[in-house]
């Protein structure tokens, strides 16, 4: 620890006065058939050329992104005793999956203005334009709900660790029902509120072995997968008979 | 033992998987159904996307049927020629029901479409063969004898009259096929058989004799869904052959117990079971649409 920050304060590049340098435990993510999510260390440190600023506190967020997918928002309404899908929202695009971590409340470490920009807490990370029923707001903040309870969006705030404004570790854990993609991962230093540095990275999370297989067969040729299909239920349906006859001899 | 599914792309427990099949397969032994009926909604609730869980039912009873259909070839019991003149009407309707489908898909509305016909056909099949099997019962108390079956009624007046050996039946061809489309179109919408439908139109409006009733229906089962899978394999990509070998596996075991049970109970008694447990379902479902969900949005991809 204290050799790594020795080698930190002495690489000394003449650029930003602070800057952000990343490990991950692991950049992809194997989708296998026993897959039952995954947790990622992030870690980092602020790199200097000079002693630390002191005054403002530095602070760190980490966002993970998933893919982002266009969504469609439904709305179930009353309608004649029973409850049917009414108005619907198209989502231009959110996230599959999107996780924040900070080292202190968000509210009190990012203004509004930079959110805006930056696209960091999970209302900003969902683009949605073009919407035509007044109520939008509602339709985002319940797709936030049902994802959030399905553990799809995180906010986890205070959970890295943050010493001397200089080595930064959390855990980030992608949970069982990951879609496929390049997962964006991004490291914010903020001061005052405002982001002073970042950094992108990207975990990719993809099916490996017969899941990709099945996977692509389905996509590129499903009459054959199809067909598959139909010769295993027609061979176990035979194998069971064959079974049951023997036992019943 | 979680197992993740490509298609559905979940993680779901292996175990309770092989559990669901299982016990499907229990009651399709003791009963002489495919299951369909109950796997589907089982599926929802097990946290299956509605698609893959329909399109994968209907893979599912391919396997069930087909080793039903064995036990009743070698028993000589499977009218072949009205097989084929109900899988003509079958394979249209399950065309029909796959074209339905998607288009109430792109509308959103393809869970209340799936939800609706459930509640309707499960509660008429239930309260009919309720009813009909507790009369059964009271009959046989009081005076011990079989009922007897109207030898005519309208069907037998229609024309393009075509001869089935095998069911001792010289009637016209525009019944079964109706019969054949419509249950098509309900094993593409519901992701079922249709067994609980055919068996007892085949009875009451073709006047087929019972005990060819079955395998004939499991003959044209087999290639409804077979060819409903293969529609939902190549336009929706919703079928996940993981998931169904976990319930094909469940439910060739289940099977062989149920058949076990079922044989050692009497038929009237295994009627009104079913008939209690189709209503049960019918009764879960209808309160699903009836009361206020905890949650009024949905969201999902595309």
């Amino acid at each position: 620890m204290v050799r790594l920050l020795a080698l930190l304060c002495c690489l000394a590049f003449p650029a930003k006065a602070e800057e952000i340098v990343l490990g991950l435990s692991s950049d992809n993510v194997a989708i296998t058939t026993t897959f039952d999510g995954s947790d990622i260390l992030i870690f980092g440190a602020v790199k200097r050329n000079g002693p630390a600023l002191t005054g403002e506190p530095l602070d760190v967020i980490i966002t993970v992104s998933g893919p982002l997918t266009p969504l469609t928002v439904r709305h179930k309404e009353r309608r004649m005793g029973i409850w049917i899908n009414t108005d619907a929202v198209e989502v231009d695009a959110a996230p599959s999956f999107y996780a924040v971590a900070t080292s202190a409340p968000l509210s009190q470490i990012l203004t509004q203005t930079e959110d805006l920009r930056q696209r960091i807490s999970i209302p900003r990370a969902i683009r949605s334009v073009g919407a035509r029923v007044d109520n939008t707001a509602d339709y985002t903040d319940a797709l936030i709900r049902i994802r959030s309870d399905e553990g799809l969006y995180q906010v986890r705030e205070n959970t890295i660790d943050f010493e001397e404004e200089t080595l930064f570790r959390t855990e980030v854990s992608l949970p069982a029902n990951l879609i496929e993609g390049n997962y964006a991962t991004r490291i914010y230093l903020t001061r005052n509120g405002a982001v002073v540095d970042s950094y992108d990275s990207v975990i990719a999370v993809q099916k490996v072995g017969i899941e990709r297989w099945l996977y692509n067969l389905a996509h590129e040729m499903p009459l054959a997968y199809g067909a598959l299909s139909l010769c295993i239920a027609i061979m176990a349906g035979w194998a069971a008979s064959a079974a049951f006859q023997g036992a019943r001899r | 033992m979680q197992i993740y599914l490509p298609i559905a792309e979940v993680s779901v427990n292996a175990f309770l998987l092989l559990g669901l099949g299982g016990l499907v397969g229990i009651l399709s032994g003791m009963f002489g159904v495919g299951g369909g009926f109950l796997i589907t909604p089982l599926l929802f609730i097990a946290g299956i996307p509605p698609a893959v869980a329909v399109a994968t039912s209907a893979n599912q009873i391919v396997a069930s049927s087909f080793s039903a259909l064995l036990a009743h070839l070698k028993r000589k019991t499977v009218d072949i020629p009205m097989g084929a003149v109900l899988l003509a009407g079958g394979l249209v309707g399950a065309g029909l029901g796959v074209m339905l489908f998607n288009l109430l898909k792109a509308q959103g509305q393809v869970d209340l479409l799936v939800k609706l016909c459930y509640v309707l056909f499960l509660g008429i099949v239930g309260g009919l063969m309720l009813w009909e099997s507790l009369r059964a019962l009271l009959r046989a108390r009081r005076t011990g004898g079989a009922p007897v079956r109207r030898k005519h009624n309208w069907v037998h007046n229609l024309p393009l009259k075509m001869k089935f050996r095998v069911s001792g039946l010289y009637i016209s061809v525009i019944p079964p096929v109706v019969v054949g489309l419509f249950v098509g179109v309900l094993a593409a919408v519901m992701g079922v058989g249709g067994g609980f439908i055919m068996v007892p139109a085949m009875i009451y409006l073709l006047g087929m004799p019972t005990k060819v009733v079955i395998g004939t229906s499991l003959f044209q089962i087999i290639f409804v869904t077979g060819f409903t899978t293969l529609l939902h394999a190549t336009t929706n990509y919703t079928v996940d052959i993981v998931l169904a070998v976990m319930l094909i596996i469940g439910g060739v075991v289940g099977a062989q117990i149920g058949t076990r049970i079922g044989s050692k109970m009497k038929a009237e008694q295994l009627r009104i079971l079913l008939a209690l447990l189709v209503l049960a379902v019918c009764i879960q479902l209808a309160f699903d649409l009836l009361l206020r969900p905890s949650e009024l949005f949905s969201a999902e991809r595309g």
